[in-house]
């Protein structure tokens, strides 16, 4: 799945939903985006978790996109994280605050032990 | 143009207290304590030098009010916040009450931190001044008189000696206003908003307070990003963090330093001013603000840079 300059897949950990994604969200794609978040936090069991560390730019709209899907994983009782932001994209959550809104993590295996423990696939 | 800034708070007038100044003399003298600062000339060289803007100064605690000089005899002001109480009193300074002088005011919506110092607008009570109070929004007069009113207040619209007018506006229909050109454009705010494009002599200002924006909403962005187009300036309303407008804060109608970049990136606007500050904030806070701001217009660049600052009651700028 893809928008204009990002792609994104997901993958099944058992407890959890892992949805990877890359290259640039905004405006553009951020519709997209939180289609396939909300697709992803369908599947997942006990958590969705975000592997960011290939997308180099989030604007207001994929950050808006983030913030739907952790409110609706919270209504359905699922945890939501975020792990292995680059530099410069958590330098964006830190202006927007939403470093202080999600769950953030350094690295998906982190993520995983911490939200879906206990659970089966490989983590990367 | 030049526009001065004489309210600049959200909300709610938001005095610095004692303390805070007391802190802010402390830790002044302190840094400089090494620096022989002896004389008037030298402890103002080095606040200017040394300390940040919120070690030596303030950005101030009055609502919305912003004067619009457009060159000509006549005073421009986009709303009547509790900075329109300096604002007239200045005003009168320079002409003395024996000269009458006409005041246009475009006021954004009737809540009360923008209209609340039209109760102390020295020249409304003045015979001889023409004073006339423009808006899109519906229920200016209403409001106007109705703040005029006991028990709210004890001088009553009707004992008011200036001539006073109130102008109906339709957005998106340009209007001659002080010997500029003045457009109105529906903004999304509780009771709504009209923001205001003001054009002179090749020259834009952009006065848009207490308007949200959703991001996702392609249509609205770009209808906004038209409304700031190649504007000299955009006067922007950054109450909340862009995590809070679309959280907690979602739908309370204001937007954030983010979507103030986006939008004004997205414009082809030249500067940026942060404004309507988050009453609960004080002034380092704003400064941190203000630089995450700066920041992220370098992160997000991606042509001309465009220029950001955050508005201080007292700020003037040239366009």
């Amino acid at each position: 799945m893809s928008g204009q300059s990002a792609s994104w897949s997901d993958k099944d950990l058992g407890n959890a939903v892992l949805l990877s994604a890359s290259g640039r969200i905004d405006l553009s794609n951020a519709e997209t985006f939180k289609d396939a978040l909300s697709n992803a936090l369908s599947k997942a069991k006990k958590a969705l978790i975000l592997d960011l560390s290939g997308v180099d730019y989030i604007s207001s709209a994929g950050l808006r996109a983030l913030m739907i899907a952790f409110k609706a994983g919270k209504a359905e009782g699922k945890a939501f994280g975020i792990a292995a932001l680059q530099p410069l994209l958590l330098e964006i959550f830190t202006i927007s605050r939403f470093n202080l809104v999600f769950p953030l993590f350094d690295t998906v295996p982190q993520a995983v032990e911490k939200l879906a423990p206990n659970v089966g696939g490989t983590a990367t | 143009m030049r526009v001065i800034f004489w309210g600049t708070r959200g909300s709610l007038p938001s005095p610095i207290n004692g303390h805070a100044v007391r802190r802010k003399i402390v830790n002044a003298l302190v840094r400089g304590a090494a620096a022989n600062l002896n004389t008037v000339a030298k402890a103002q060289a080095f606040c200017e030098r040394e300390l940040s803007f919120a070690e030596a100064s303030t950005y101030g605690g009055n609502s919305a009010c912003v004067q619009i000089d457009t060159g000509g005899p006549e005073y421009l002001v986009c709303d009547l916040g509790s900075g329109a109480r300096e604002f007239s009193i200045s005003a009168l300074a320079k002409h003395g009450s024996g000269k009458p002088q006409t005041y246009h005011v475009l006021v954004s919506h009737v809540h009360w931190d923008h209209i609340m110092g039209f109760p102390f607008f020295v020249p409304a009570f003045i015979p001889g001044n023409r004073i006339r109070l423009y808006s899109c929004h519906p229920k200016l007069e209403q409001a106007i008189r109705a703040q005029n009113k006991e028990p709210c207040f004890p001088v009553e619209f009707s004992a008011l000696a200036s001539t006073i007018e109130f102008v109906p506006l339709e957005p998106g229909k340009a209007y001659e206003i002080a010997g500029a050109t003045v457009t109105g454009m529906l903004q999304l705010h509780g009771n709504d908003s009209y923001g205001y494009r003001i054009e002179k002599d090749g020259k834009t200002v952009v006065y848009t307070t207490d308007s949200e924006h959703k991001p996702e909403d392609t249509a609205e962005m770009e209808r906004a990003a038209a409304f700031f187009r190649d504007a000299d300036l955009v006067i922007f309303d950054a109450m909340y963090s862009l995590a809070e407008s679309i959280s907690v804060k979602e739908d309370w109608g204001h937007s954030s330093n983010m979507l103030g970049v986006e939008l004004c990136q997205m414009a082809g606007a030249k500067q940026l001013c942060l404004f309507h500050h988050e009453p609960v904030n004080d002034d380092a806070r704003i400064d941190d603000i203000l630089a995450e701001t700066i920041r992220f217009e370098e992160i997000t660049r991606s042509g001309v840079p465009l220029k950001v600052c955050a508005a201080y009651d007292g700020l003037v700028i040239d366009v």
